[in-house]
């Protein structure tokens, strides 16, 4: 993606941390949980940037915290140039409306008493897209279509309905307010390997066809590869590394990227069983009390000893490759 | 080596309030002893149930075993007595089961869950289990494993808990150890500890094991074998090499073509199977997989082919020759 058109959202040192109270009738805060932990990245106009980490990096925190469904500790997010800290009354709802949300859990995010019709024309009644009842169900019966089910389900219920439908439904109800930039939260996790690739052409033909700019959060690396123009990888609330799709995966800098590449499985036993794998020992350690300097160096393979005691800086290394790790060498920058 | 495990025409039915689910349709298979199965196939296609229905591990009712023999050495385990099925089910055959967090009792600390399976299955005392227990936490890399013993599932986390249910399973030393995806609910960093330690551990012990999963990526990193389940019938059977270099099923096909690459930059759209897997509850009438097949003919929406050899340790349920699109 060009670097010279506007960001359609902006992320700068964005923080979100959870207060752990303690007492029951006097309540203090004995700590917090470092969620996100200051990220910046831009998303361009019809972008799709997949953020990748392992459970509880932050991930799903972030994509929240951008959407302002959690106000932020720190930082600033911009979306189509309004600040969403700051929007209030007519721009917040603006804000609403052109950026949506498709969740991980297909069962659990839609209303099992409603109708498909009243929870895909939820978004057309409080946004008054579309006020009037017969207006709306044509305009249900035109989304139900968009993403490939029969418009004659609008007067049924979600149980009605297999995994992999009652996600298409999801990204319907995320369609009706016309949004610029979703957020698609694992959206194909709690699917089968045969059905996540039909929701994942899905998200495809709907960005070419209505310009949508995604922000992917996913688990799984290979899908990641396979859709998203650029990837950022979080560990421990903050972003260790970000760069176009293929010079991540080709040329991985971040240790933690290299291993958790190298973990992936591969569907091919002569190239799998070959394979050198960086195995991490041990978990990732509590985002309550962060590890001192750089976050992974209880784990790295090459720490140093002044991982411990220095925290990286987030920097670029080479064209749209950014990094925080002390021990990576910046590549000669084309002169510009 | 010999055979180990033999299950012949397999028949596992559900009695619901919406009828009956026909879950394992008659399916057989053999393993050899030190030889790793994968079962591979999607949610609901029966492979956990065939597993967990020869140990009898599925609720009767609503589950009926209806068919079929399971041959562990010479004895048929689905015609044991409960009190002997019992001396083998953790003794033999250890389990590992996909949930770390739900399958450990959390009142009970890990030493005293290693502990239990080592009394009630060999006759030694509390020093000598709680020596044993040591052992096999520290075997399957559980650091400080003095300590651990007295800690509580909670304390410990995802890839923990899951090693702290390996060391359980392989506590009587077991010929057979079944695996229930149970890498499905770790991270993908964990998961390559936990595959990491299967190989070491099965290197070091010899026992067969057999991994349940839907993941063809850790299949192809483990297993010698896989057979392949589609809708409660074994669909294919081949040596793992085989099968990922020349898939014969038009399922195993599709489900190769639709899973994206980790290992190469992308070279066009993901091809999808269209529809979804069959409702279990109608008796399938043809092959189960015509409604989704790029290869399906007349005869498949009239006649479901059989699993047959092809070739020495390749079997094949499939009208199809998907090679040369003609009739096999």
């Amino acid at each position: 993606m060009s670097a010279s058109a506007d960001p359609l959202v902006r992320v700068e040192g964005l923080k979100k941390h959870f207060p752990i109270q303690r007492g029951v009738i006097i309540q203090r805060t004995v700590g917090h949980v470092r969620a996100v932990d200051g990220i910046s990245f831009d998303i361009a106009p019809g972008e799709t940037l997949g953020l990748v980490g392992e459970s509880g990096c932050g991930k799903t925190t972030a994509g929240r915290t951008i959407l302002g469904l959690y106000p932020p500790s720190d930082g600033e997010v911009w979306i189509e140039g309004v600040g969403v800290r700051e929007a209030e009354g007519e721009a917040m709802r603006r804000l609403r409306r052109r950026t949506q949300m498709i969740f991980q859990d297909p069962y659990a995010s839609l209303n099992p008493r409603w109708t498909v019709g009243s929870i895909v024309g939820e978004p057309l009644r409080v946004h008054r897209l579309r006020p009037r009842g017969s207006a709306r169900t044509e305009r249900v019966k035109e989304l139900l279509a968009l993403v490939g089910l029969s418009p004659r389900y609008v007067n049924r219920f979600p149980h009605e309905f297999s995994g992999g439908q009652r996600q298409r439904i999801g990204i319907a109800r995320a369609l009706a307010s016309e949004p610029a930039f979703v957020v698609c939260d694992e959206p194909i996790s709690a699917l089968d390997v045969s059905i996540q690739a039909q929701i994942v052409n899905l998200l495809e033909d709907l960005q070419d066809r209505l310009g949508l700019t995604y922000l992917f959060i996913a688990h799984d690396l290979a899908m990641v590869r396979h859709l998203c123009d650029r990837v950022a990888v979080m560990y421990l609330g903050i972003m260790v590394e970000l760069a176009a799709r293929d010079e991540l995966y080709e040329n991985p800098l971040h240790p933690y990227t290299q291993a958790l590449l190298s973990a992936v499985p591969i569907p091919d036993p002569e190239l799998d069983r070959k394979r050198r794998r960086t195995i991490l020992s041990g978990d990732v350690p509590s985002p309550i009390n962060t590890p001192s300097g750089c976050r992974f160096h209880p784990r790295c393979p090459i720490a140093k000893e002044h991982c411990a005691r220095l925290v990286p800086e987030w920097r670029q290394v080479g064209p749209g490759h950014w990094v925080a790790c002390h021990e990576v060498e910046p590549k000669t920058l084309p002169s510009t | 080596m010999g055979t180990l495990l033999e299950v012949e025409g397999l028949r596992v039915r559900f009695h619901t309030t919406e009828g009956v689910v026909h879950a394992v349709n008659g399916i057989s298979y053999s393993m050899q002893e030190g030889e790793t199965v994968a079962l591979v196939g999607e949610s609901g296609c029966g492979k956990s149930v065939s597993m967990m229905s020869i140990l009898r591990l599925i609720p009767c009712p609503p589950g009926e075993v209806a068919e079929g023999r399971a041959l562990f050495g010479r004895r048929d385990l689905l015609q044991l007595e409960e009190a002997e099925l019992e001396r083998i089910r953790g003794g033999q055959i250890g389990m590992v089961f996909q949930d770390p967090m739900t399958s450990l009792n959390p009142v009970l600390t890990i030493g005293r869950q290693i502990t239990e399976t080592l009394r009630a299955h060999t006759s030694s005392d509390a020093a000598s289990a709680r020596t044993r227990a040591l052992e096999l936490l520290d075997m399957v890399g559980l650091p400080a494993a003095e300590d651990r013993l007295q800690d509580y599932p909670h304390q410990f986390s995802g890839g923990m808990r899951q090693r702290a249910m390996i060391a359980m399973a392989l506590a009587c030393s077991p010929k057979l150890l079944i695996a229930d995806e149970p890498t499905t609910a770790l991270d993908v960093t964990i998961q390559a500890q936990i595959v990491e330690l299967a190989l070491q551990l099965r290197e070091r012990l010899g026992m067969a094991i057999i991994w349940i999963t839907h993941d063809l990526g850790v299949v192809a990193g483990l297993a010698d074998r896989v057979l392949v389940m589609y809708a409660g019938y074994l669909v294919e059977e081949a040596p793992v090499h085989e099968l990922f270099a020349r898939p014969w099923h038009p399922y195993t096909l599709s489900l190769l073509a639709a899973l994206p690459r980790v290992d190469r930059p992308r070279s066009s759209r993901l091809k999808p199977i269209p529809g979804s897997p069959p409702n279990l509850l109608a008796e399938a009438h043809g092959c189960p997989f015509a409604p989704r097949c790029d290869f399906v003919m007349d005869r498949c929406r009239t006649e479901n082919p059989p699993l047959v050899q092809i070739e020495a340790g390749r079997k094949l349920a499939c009208w199809a020759n998907v090679e040369t699109g003609q009739p096999r």
